[in-house]
């Protein structure tokens, strides 16, 4: 008993210390001194490798969510008769829930492992040494500029992705279905609204962003170097960033949403 | 080759104290005291496992020592600011195992790295020197290719001439001559001897490779069982009678350094 309890102190404090230098490593990264010159141009060519390069998988998987959501939606409304609300019904769950969290699931897998791998990788080959020792903090030359990255492209990337779910779920539901074109787009109109549902939905797409993005810098940034150490954090970047959307999903819906 | 006959007495380029060192639980040094000449190469020796790159670490300020001081050039590296650190270390050089080119950059704007990130050199400026630290390693004509392209000892000389690009005034050279053919070995070795004479600079030399690397060094620091075991010329160390290093100098395997790790005997395990 002794023991388990221990164990129980044990593992709290070293999830708190690893907290604490993940905090530390992001807070060097973002206010170290730093050339904002150059520090703009390597930020922007990140959001080319974790944003531009992100959009084809949030592009098909927003339209097939938008797809199935019509067609669900659609059997489901039907029952009662009013399929014509088929479009306030995809547009919210888009917008409020699936949109920031789908696209913030599969921001983890397709760009928060690349980024882990990435950063170790220059770890385990001695690039990220061999920049401090040229002078240049590899927080503020590697880290930094990922980060900012992902905290810039998520939420756009979340945008695209309930643009195009919508979409998905007009061509279900008017156009094969056969519900009224324009109530499918009026009702969506009529029904959501831009601070209650919009603005939140990117609130959370923001933090959700922080989220990843932070833990798959600092799982790259503090891994073992070597072959086993680079799959573990890769590995953890994906658990840990899909357990902290979900979780953080329900806490800030609870908080956004609650007190209907 | 010429050697520096003199027993080095002049003042110290970096200073090393009383050095305690752990990593994890293992004692990597216990109250290490050295120094690194000015302007000469030093050869830091030892067996395996002793920490020689650790001291290259320490010295650059990548590690910070549990108690005593590590100063290069009369500045305490461990109680540096973030920022000051970084001063400092444009004004050493150092050469990883790996070489550790930037993989994204081309021969180039590897070379140019330091520049463009220290300098305010336009570009014509920093093609020339980039092109003239590349021919003095004999790699001017791979200044296009991608570091991939390059064989690894192609690497490390990249590497080098990175290393001196912003012209340091020291240059620690970590496992140098490891994995390279004879040739290659012999270019640079005489690369450190020519790099030392011709710019002055204080030049630190960890190696497995014993008997190259003390034919081009002026001081040789030898680490063994967690602290200095020698200290001084490479004559001294030749004719010195210290069984261990005596042992280094001859390979034997048994001797003060002991071939097997720790460990209970042998009829305790079995049994």
């Amino acid at each position: 008993m002794m023991n388990w309890i221990a164990g129980v102190g044990r593992s709290t404090l070293s999830q708190l210390s690893d907290l604490g230098r993940a905090t530390l490593i992001l807070m060097q990264a973002i206010f170290g001194r730093s050339n904002v010159g150059v520090h703009w141009r390597l930020t922007i060519d990140q959001i080319h490798v974790v944003g531009v390069l992100s959009l084809s998988i949030i592009i098909v998987s927003g339209l097939f969510i938008g797809m199935v959501l019509g067609l669900q939606g659609y059997t489901i409304l039907t029952d009662y008769g009013s399929e014509q609300a088929l479009g306030q019904m995809v547009a919210l769950s888009l917008t409020r829930e699936l949109g920031p969290v789908v696209t913030a699931l599969l921001f983890a897998g397709r760009a928060g492992s690349a980024l882990t791998a990435e950063i170790g990788l220059m770890k385990a080959t001695e690039q990220l040494a061999s920049l401090e020792m040229i002078g240049v903090d590899p927080l503020r030359r590697v880290v930094a500029p990922r980060f900012w990255a992902g905290v810039i492209s998520l939420p756009i990337l979340s945008l695209i992705f309930v643009s195009v779910g919508c979409l998905g779920g007009a061509l279900v539901g008017v156009s094969w279905l056969g519900v009224d074109s324009g109530s499918f787009w009026a009702n969506m109109q009529a029904s959501v609204d831009f601070s209650d549902d919009v603005f939140n939905g990117m609130i959370k797409s923001v933090v959700f962003a922080v989220v990843v993005t932070w833990i798959a810098v600092y799982q790259g940034y503090d891994l073992v170097p070597t072959s086993e150490g680079i799959a573990r954090a890769t590995t953890k970047t994906v658990v840990y960033s899909s357990l902290a959307v979900l979780g953080l999903d329900f806490f800030l819906t609870a908080v956004m949403f609650g007190e209907v | 080759m010429k050697r520096n006959q003199s027993i080095v007495t002049t003042e110290a380029f970096v200073e090393i104290r009383d050095v305690v060192f752990r990593r994890d639980q293992r004692v990597i040094y216990d109250g290490l005291t050295a120094s690194v000449p000015r302007g000469k190469i030093t050869a830091i020796v030892g067996p395996s496992g002793t920490g020689k790159t650790t001291l290259l670490r320490l010295i650059g300020g990548q590690l910070k020592p549990e108690a005593g001081d590590v100063c290069v050039d009369g500045l305490s590296v461990q109680s540096l600011k973030r920022a000051a650190l970084f001063d400092l270390r444009k004004r050493m050089g150092m050469l990883f195992q790996s070489g550790a080119l930037f993989a994204e950059l081309s021969v180039f704007e590897n070379v140019a790295f330091p520049l463009r990130v220290h300098t305010n050199l336009d570009d014509d400026l920093i093609r020339l020197v980039v092109l003239m630290k590349l021919e003095a390693v004999g790699l001017r004509g791979a200044v296009d290719l991608m570091p991939s392209e390059l064989s690894g000892g192609m690497q490390r000389r990249v590497a080098l001439a990175r290393a001196i690009a912003l012209d340091p005034e020291m240059i620690m050279y970590d496992e140098p001559f490891v994995g390279q053919d004879p040739i290659g070995l012999g270019v640079l070795l005489s690369l450190v001897k020519q790099l030392n004479q011709a710019l002055g600079l204080t030049s630190l030399v960890v190696s497995h490779d014993l008997q190259e690397t003390l034919s081009i060094a002026d001081h040789v620091i030898m680490i063994a069982n967690n602290r200095v075991a020698f200290q001084g010329s490479p004559d001294v160390m030749q004719a010195s009678d210290d069984p261990l290093v005596q042992q280094f100098l001859h390979g034997s395997p048994d001797g003060p350094v002991r071939f097997h790790f720790p460990a209970p005997s042998l009829e305790d395990s079995v049994s």
